[in-house]
């Protein structure tokens, strides 16, 4: 009954070790270009292992991808345009930071504009808690008042 | 807003639309499987309605689509070109000989370079392009009886006019 377990793990092993992280050391002209390296690297999604970056997949695409980063900084390039050359071809997905431009204005501001509304919500609700206590509160001092008189006779 | 979860629940993460339709296919020039020292490039399939197939041996998928691959050849309603994607000339050749070949002409992208260029993220992938060498429509994962009746016939024959 053990032998379905190891299988399982094995099996999970097998698998992950495809989108694991990368090791490839690349020269560079500066430390400068091999810190744009580094950035753009983390920036580029990795679209064969879709919730990872370039620099933590293994998948082959994303190990492709970091190797055209490379050349295309080595002959010049600067990150702008790299970023530009992966959008060119795999569209605005490949970026994990989407550009702020009309067709995303509704994914940069939605969060803000529920946020928003709830906000505004939850001060409706608590004026109409307020109103409604006033004459409850009303009623309270009117009973008390009538409970502390003297009984009459 | 559940709505628009709900709707979210419909598309496929997996299918990232191309940036590349009705634009330029990218320049390529690559060595054909069959005749290693000749070349083919983009300018060589200008004026006409052409698809290009990214395949490779190693690709289970392909397997499955490669039925579907033969019987749109069969069809002479364009050429197919077969972009074998980062494998290795003598697997690409066994296995076409294996199978059947349904491709016009045959190209080795061995470094996956030209893959890039085309936005080439999984195989199978299927291009169609028109006689201004522009891409009209791709297809991503394998191609099957229904995207083939529904999607990639229609796209070709709109081309085709």
């Amino acid at each position: 009954m053990r032998q379905w377990r190891l299988s399982l793990i094995m099996g999970l092993l097998a698998f992950s070790g495809l989108c694991v992280a990368s090791v490839e050391s690349y020269q560079f002209k500066s430390p400068q270009m091999e810190a744009e390296y580094n950035q753009l690297i983390g920036e580029l999604r990795c679209l064969v292992c879709q919730n990872q970056n370039l620099s933590g997949s293994n998948a082959d695409l994303a190990k492709d991808l970091r190797r055209q980063t490379h050349e295309l900084l080595m002959e010049g390039n600067s990150p702008d345009q790299i970023a530009d050359y992966m959008v060119a071809r795999y569209g605005d997905f490949v970026l994990y930071r989407p550009p702020l431009q009309n067709n995303t204005l509704l994914l940069w501001l939605g969060p803000f504009v529920l946020l928003l509304v709830v906000i505004v919500l939850v001060f409706v609700k608590m004026r109409k808690k307020q109103v409604l206590v006033a004459p409850e509160q009303a009623a309270m001092e009117k009973a008390k008042q009538l409970l502390s008189e003297p009984q009459e006779k | 807003m559940v709505g628009l979860l709900g709707f979210g629940l419909t598309l496929d993460p997996k299918k990232i639309p191309s940036p590349l339709i009705g634009k330029p296919a990218p320049e390529f020039s690559l060595n054909m499987l069959y005749a290693p020292n000749e070349m083919l490039s983009k300018k060589d399939f200008l004026g006409q309605v052409w698809v290009l197939n990214v395949w490779a041996s190693w690709c289970v998928s392909c397997r499955a689509e490669h039925v579907f691959i033969t019987d749109l050849a069969s069809r002479n309603l364009v050429k197919i070109v077969g972009l074998d994607y980062k494998d290795q000339p003598e697997d690409a050749r066994r296995w076409l000989k294996q199978f059947g070949n349904p491709y016009s002409a045959s190209l080795m992208d061995i470094d996956g370079r030209v893959g890039i260029d085309w936005g080439v993220y999984g195989v199978p992938e299927t291009f169609v392009i028109g006689k201004d060498g522009n891409i009209k429509y791709k297809h991503i994962g394998p191609v099957t009886k229904e995207s083939l009746e529904k999607e990639v016939i229609p796209a070709i024959k709109a081309l085709l006019g």
